[in-house]
């Protein structure tokens, strides 16, 4: 080890921590800075470079960690924890492989914004750059999937550049940040520093709005004719408080609102004013009223190119109010007219207090006229399927989730949803209930498909008695299957409910709608006996092949008190609408197989959109 | 998007001076496509503990805006300043510039770089090496000069620009 160096700095630091302490390691450090921060569980894999915190760790007890089987799912792990509960995840991997797997996930949380800490072992500081065993340029790599990344390279900086990370992860815009950490810095001595109460050198996220822009924003609301509220994470990320007040601006204008896939539970998505969600797979009513609306008020959102669609003809009648804490996200896809910087939750209660002082009047008839229009909208039933109800009948997916919310909400305990990514996840988003934020963990701007499972096991940690289930696809939840082991060792009763329709479903229907129903690649081959899976993995596995099966298999399940591996054999043709095929607009949109003609008329430019 | 027309921006970010902040900064151009047309950095303020790097741009008035916005997103800057938008402003790079020639070309040479007060910082019997300092297009113009002249080698180092008046980043 670097033993010279490490001397030299700890002479340098400052004598009062020298006095006061015991001399510690900088794994040590590393320990007591994340009790500090609250820190009570990490999800993590050990390796050569990170030893010295493993071993640091073997001798406290405060903190948990959940040993996982693949970097990649200690990341999605952390992100089910911090997405359930509001507070930032910690991820410990080793060098080299163990941060090169964990970058997935870090991509993942930036996108949607999830507060993490990744701790990374990094080679010893005098033998990086030499290509040493295990070695990565982590910092080089993470840097654009990260909000921020460090390299600690002296361990007097270890105790600030830590706490400095939590700050960063979980302030502003919420995101990932690495911590890279060289081994000779965790065995050498090192000196804590508590968390510096003085404002950051550089780094000032603007958390209140301007009370202009507020106001500015009320006063096109208050004369809206057709007015819309287009709610996203960003009202989950501001805290439980900010998803009351949103209930409180809803009801109290009266306005329809329509949510993202980020933002589903922030308002009840059963209450009468919820439009169901927007977007591609969003429904009719929601993404007409998109459409048509000339007020639409953006809380928390980004104008996501799966809700937007086609850009041109993207809600072309509209003022447009931007609400978020990340300036880079006005004016980057979509022309604003009232941007407000800001915290969602702060912008929502500044906007009750100016809509309850402000005279000018709102015209009740032209929005019991425009609520007319959406009625007529919803009465299409956009996400309607036919489920024939014979015993034998082939299980329609949508009839699975929607068996399975009414029987998940009869045991009265609180329920977690994550999922993979594809069709499931659509279904899962529609005709799933959310009506408490941080209960859907949901992988949106970067659709990872293997999220769900990892994430479940994050969410079971944080809430041990809480009912956690993964809506899967059988090709998503294969690419971490190996997290059943994980499952296994901390008995969590986590509930795996696949819709198996033995193809990668999403993949199979644009297929089907814009490739002449050539499934190249898209098929399922050689999968495995889930049930028998499940058995391996000392789970317990059911299997429902036609409806007659169904409840019996939800039902135990859900009074199973251990994991389970429910295999629910659906419809393997089913598509997943109603869908807005890419490149066309919102008023576009394809209802059901009837219309799915409408798909082959989409131009090369759409084609080549993704 | 619409179809808006390109302006260029002479931007300047005062960032922390710390290791990876112009690999940040250069990623966030090349990670969303934006041109850099012309990057100084150097240390200029507290001790060498911030640097200023300029930066020059082209892009949609949107595009500027977002890159604006995603620069002072980075955890390491403190103040992003757009140089082209706040008014008037200088801005001035330095050139390298060898000439290889003899007889006539060379004398040629020589006397255009006294009217561009061009310094000869290296001279030999077949070759100058001159200094000059000004604006972008003054260099341009002083190496199209140079050219059927003996132009063998250009170096600039891009440009550094500060506003006008008392007003500061």
């Amino acid at each position: 080890m670097n033993a010279s160096t490490d001397l030299k700095d700890s002479l340098t630091a400052p004598p009062s921590a020298a006095l006061s302490m015991p001399v510690q390691n900088g794994a040590e450090i590393v320990l007591r800075v994340l009790q500090e921060q609250q820190v009570e569980v990490i999800f993590g894999y050990p390796g050569g470079a990170v030893l010295p915190i493993y071993d640091a760790l073997f001798k406290q007890n405060a903190i948990r960690h959940v040993l996982v089987r693949h970097e990649q799912a200690a990341v999605h792990a952390a992100e089910g924890y911090a997405r359930s509960t509001g507070r930032v995840g910690v991820v410990l991997v080793t060098s080299g492989p163990g941060a090169t797997n964990a970058v997935t996930g870090l991509l993942d949380a930036l996108m949607d914004s999830v507060p993490l800490v990744c701790l990374t072992g990094q080679v010893p500081t005098h033998m990086i750059g030499n290509d040493a065993f295990q070695e990565a340029d982590t910092t080089g790599i993470t840097r654009p999937v990260t909000k921020h990344n460090y390299l600690v390279k002296r361990p007097g900086d270890l105790a600030r550049t830590l706490h400095e990370a939590f700050y960063v992860a979980r302030s502003g815009r919420p995101g990932p940040v690495v911590v890279d950490l060289p081994k000779d810095i965790m065995v050498g001595p090192s000196s804590y520093t508590p968390a510096s109460e003085a404002p950051h050198r550089s780094y000032r996220p603007v958390r209140e709005p301007a009370r202009e822009a507020v106001q500015a924003a009320v006063a096109a609301m208050r004369r809206a004719r057709r007015p819309l509220f287009y709610t996203g994470g960003g009202v989950i990320n501001s805290g439980s408080a900010a998803s009351e007040a949103l209930g409180r601006l809803v009801r109290l204008t009266g306005f329809p609102c329509t949510s993202t896939l980020m933002g589903l539970g922030a308002y009840p998505t059963t209450d009468p004013q919820f439009l169901g969600m927007l977007g591609m797979h969003g429904t009719y009513e929601a993404n007409l009223a998109t459409h048509g609306c000339d007020v639409l008020i953006n809380l928390g959102a980004r104008f996501d190119d799966r809700v937007t669609g086609r850009l041109d003809s993207f809600s072309p009648h509209s003022t447009k109010i931007h609400v978020d804490i990340d300036a880079s996200s006005i004016n980057k896809i979509v022309r604003v007219d009232i941007p407000v910087v800001g915290d969602a939750g702060r912008a929502i209660a500044m906007m009750i207090e100016a809509w309850e002082w402000s005279d000018v009047p709102v015209d009740r008839d032209t929005l019991a006229a425009w609520w007319r229009q959406i009625d007529g909208w919803r009465a299409i039933d956009s996400l309607a399927y036919k489920q024939d109800p014979s015993p034998s009948a082939v299980i329609k997916p949508q009839h699975a989730i929607r068996r399975l919310h009414a029987l998940a909400r009869e045991t009265g305990r609180d329920t977690f949803v994550t999922t993979e990514v594809g069709q499931h996840q659509m279904w899962a988003a529609t005709h799933f209930q959310y009506d408490r934020p941080n209960r859907w963990m949901t992988s949106g701007g970067l659709g990872t498909m293997g999220y769900g499972l990892p994430a479940a096991v994050g969410v079971q940690v944080a809430h041990p008695d809480a009912l956690v289930i993964d809506i899967a696809g059988e090709a998503s939840t294969l690419m971490n299957i190996q997290e059943l082991g994980t499952i296994a060792q901390y008995r969590l009763p986590v509930k795996l409910f696949i819709l198996n329709n033995r193809y990668m479903g999403m993949v199979r229907q644009w297929q089907e709608l814009l490739h002449g129903s050539r499934y190249s690649e898209s098929y399922s081959a050689s999968l495995p006996d889930f049930v028998k899976l499940a058995d391996a993995f000392q789970a317990t596995g059911m299997r429902a092949t036609s409806l007659g099966e169904l409840d019996d298999v939800i039902r135990r399940m859900l009074a199973h008190d251990g994991p389970v591996v429910a295999d629910i054999c659906v419809d393997e043709t089913e598509n997943c609408y109603p869908m807005i095929p890419s490149g066309a607009a919102h008023n576009e949109m394809i209802l059901g197989p009837e219309q799915s003609d409408r798909a082959a008329r989409i131009t090369d430019e759409g084609l080549m959109l993704i | 998007m619409q179809e808006d027309p390109q302006i260029s921006a002479v931007i300047a970010v005062l960032v922390e001076n710390e290791s990876g902040v112009l690999a940040r900064v250069i990623g966030l151009f090349s990670g969303r496509g934006y041109n850099i047309e012309s990057l100084t950095v150097a240390p200029v303020e507290d001790g060498g503990n911030k640097s200023r790097i300029n930066i020059v741009t082209s892009g949609t008035p949107m595009v500027i805006e977002q890159i604006k916005a995603l620069l002072y997103r980075l955890v390491p800057v403190h103040r992003v300043s757009d140089l082209t938008q706040i008014g008037p402003h200088v801005a001035r790079e330095m050139a390298l510039i060898k000439v290889v020639g003899t007889g006539e070309p060379r004398t040629e040479a020589l006397r255009l770089a006294e009217a561009f007060r061009a310094r000869a910082v290296d001279s030999t019997t077949g070759s100058f090496v001159f200094e000059l300092t000004g604006a972008s297009e003054k260099i341009e113009t002083f190496i199209d000069l140079m050219r059927p002249l003996g132009l063998v080698e250009v170096s600039r180092t891009g440009i550094a620009a500060i506003a006008r008046g008392p007003k500061t980043i």
